[in-house]
């Protein structure tokens, strides 16, 4: 366990000296949720404005587009420090040391915690002192939302690595898109119920529906099953092991083929 | 054929069965030496450092690698001599467990790479001119993020021991993408040596390297040799480098070991001035040199 956190924590050591002194890493960490703080925090002040009725969109709306995206950090966290290797073409000299498939992912999941939670805390505060939010509505719940959110994002991160490793560098351009690609599965701003039937099928598979559900459960009628919920963890939890495989496998791939000590080739065999 | 085994024969310490089974971890299973990291000129020794058995590799269509079988002992430098192509770095990814072999087994120190990979990697190190250290780093910042991943004990005094050993000490601070050639070189040598490894493999070390500071890396290595329970693998096109620094070569050519030996003898026991003339030779014609060999 120490062996495995000290090469983790080395992993990290290595995105916190990049990070330092680098703005081209450090504003992305926070300017784009702000803006999008901002941005949303004004569009619920005008439908508050407008609709005069009871229903309050800043914690629907205001906090939905929060949650989401703390998810899509989390796994840019992720997919920013696994470029940061692609990039500085460190395959080689990582998985020729002691460093296993595990540990790596281990650093990648530390390094996104550190970066994600400075995005977050940017959030909160935007959105608590200047529109008001209040976590007090969602009760202890909120914990629980940024679990799945933070696992689900974990997976999300790793899968897009998988991609890169698999398909070379170029590859990165699948990795954006990828929140944006579930972003209407997942009924962020809206109830599942307003899907036709085969889409809230999909969207029962996603993980992140289940806390957007939740959250307006809470905030509408003060009820939420917390059955839903938990099932919602353990669906995040089974991609977190499906993508971690999935990386293990493509990994065990280019070993074979040749790709970790020739990633510039991108594809070999 | 010739072939030499290493000068210096491994010196077996007093009570060196009792310290091997008092330092061995509880759960360290058999076949592995020493699980944790110690200063190797105390650790106990027994057999080769590297051994290579039948490696194959198969790349698609081609064979890279065809059947290598060799070994490193203790105190022992072994060149991998051979043109472009012969499957030197080939070999060499294999060991450092980033390419799987087709076939074939590597035990490094005890430790079958393929069932104990960590145990195995965590006792080598490799420097190679296309594997340079993140550019974006400095340094001093590299060599702590590898000493953490190679569990390197009492990291900063080491180094610093590295940095003064390889001429880097002005350059602690300075990213390492804006060194020369020459200086990445050593920092990757400094990385190599800071886990002070059993096997070290040094992929054309000295190809970036001047005249001087490429003498002072030979002399370095060499002196690290002796000093050492090290077995170096080193590669190089410089066949006056070879002779000066290598026990022992190794000449591959199409994925096969075709000659063995010692490089100061070899090329008079084959009717060659120097080591160069022999590797132009063999490496235009392979088959000439293997009947020229049976019949020596
Ligand atoms: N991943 C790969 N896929 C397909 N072929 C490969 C791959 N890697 C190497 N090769 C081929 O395998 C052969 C051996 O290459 P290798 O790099 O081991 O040669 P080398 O002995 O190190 O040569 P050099 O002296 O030029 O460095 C070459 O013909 C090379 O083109
Ligand atoms: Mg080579």
């Amino acid at each position: 366990m120490t062996a495995f956190l000290r090469r983790a924590a080395a992993l990290l050591l290595r995105q916190f000296y990049l990070l330092r002194g680098s703005p081209a890493r450090i504003v992305p960490l926070f300017a784009w949720v702000a803006i999008d703080i901002v941005l949303w925090g004004f569009i619920t002040r005008y439908l508050n404005s407008v609709s005069n009725a009871r229903f309050n969109f800043v914690p629907a709306m205001l906090g939905a587009v929060l949650l989401w995206d703390f998810m899509s950090r989390v796994m840019q966290g992720i997919t920013t420090a696994f470029l940061e290797d692609v990039w500085s073409r460190n395959f080689l000299n990582l998985f020729a040391s002691p460093l296993s498939v595990s540990e790596y992912l281990g650093g990648l999941v530390l390094s996104s915690i550190a970066t994600s939670l400075i995005g977050l805390a940017t959030m909160v505060a935007l959105a608590t002192v200047v529109f008001g939010l209040s976590f007090l509505v969602y009760g202890t719940l909120l914990a629980a939302f940024l679990l799945v959110l933070f696992l689900f994002g974990i997976s999300l991160g790793i899968f897009g690595c998988a991609l890169v490793l698999r398909f070379g560098p170029a590859a990165e351009w699948f990795i954006w898109p990828i929140p944006a690609f579930i972003s209407p599965l997942a009924c962020v701003f809206y109830p599942l119920s307003v899907l036709p039937r085969w889409m809230q099928g999909l969207a029962r598979l996603i993980p992140p529906s289940y806390v957007f559900e939740g959250m307006r459960g809470v905030l509408e009628h003060h009820a939420h099953s917390l059955a839903s919920l938990a099932f919602g963890s353990a669906l995040a939890l089974l991609y977190l092991i499906l993508m971690a495989r999935a990386f293990t496998g493509v990994y065990r791939h280019a070993v074979r083929t040749g790709l970790i000590a020739r990633y510039s080739a991108e594809t070999v065999s | 054929m010739a072939r030499v085994r290493p000068a210096i024969e491994a010196g077996r310490k007093p009570l060196a069965w009792a310290e091997n089974l008092l330092m061995r971890p509880v759960l360290d299973s058999p076949g592995c030496h020493t699980d944790f990291w110690m200063p190797h000129d105390t650790a106990p020794t027994s057999g080769s450092i590297l051994s290579v058995s039948q490696l194959h590799k198969l790349y698609g269509e081609t064979l890279a690698v065809d059947g290598v079988s060799f070994s490193v002992e203790p105190h022992e430098i072994l060149g991998l001599l051979g043109p472009n192509g012969a499957g030197k770095t080939t070999t060499i990814n294999m060991i450092l467990g980033v390419l799987q072999p087709t076939s074939g087994s590597i035990v490094i120190d005890g430790c079958d790479l393929a069932l104990r990979r960590r145990q195995a990697l965590s006792r080598t190190n490799f420097a190679a001119v296309y594997a340079p250290l993140p550019g974006n780093l400095t340094v001093a910042q590299n060599l702590r993020v590898f000493g953490m991943l190679y569990a390197v004990p009492a990291l900063s005094r080491r180094i610093e021991s590295v940095l003064a050993e390889f001429d880097l000490v002005r350059f602690r601070n300075t990213k390492c993408g804006v060194l020369s050639s020459g200086e990445q070189t050593r920092v990757a040598l400094a990385k190599a040596m800071l886990n002070q490894p059993r096997l070290l493999l040094l992929d054309e070390p000295t190809a970036s390297l001047d005249p001087a500071i490429a003498r002072e890396i030979r002399a370095t290595i060499r002196e690290f040799a002796a000093r050492t329970q090290v077995g170096v693998l080193w590669t190089s096109h410089n066949m006056i480098e070879v002779a000066e620094v290598c026990h022992r070569v190794l000449f591959l050519s199409r994925g096969r070991i075709l000659l063995e030996g010692d490089p100061r003898a070899l090329p008079s026991q084959l009717g060659h001035k120097t080591l160069e003339d022999l590797f132009v030779t063999v490496a235009r014609e392979p088959l000439t040199v293997r009947h020229a060999e049976e019949d020596a």
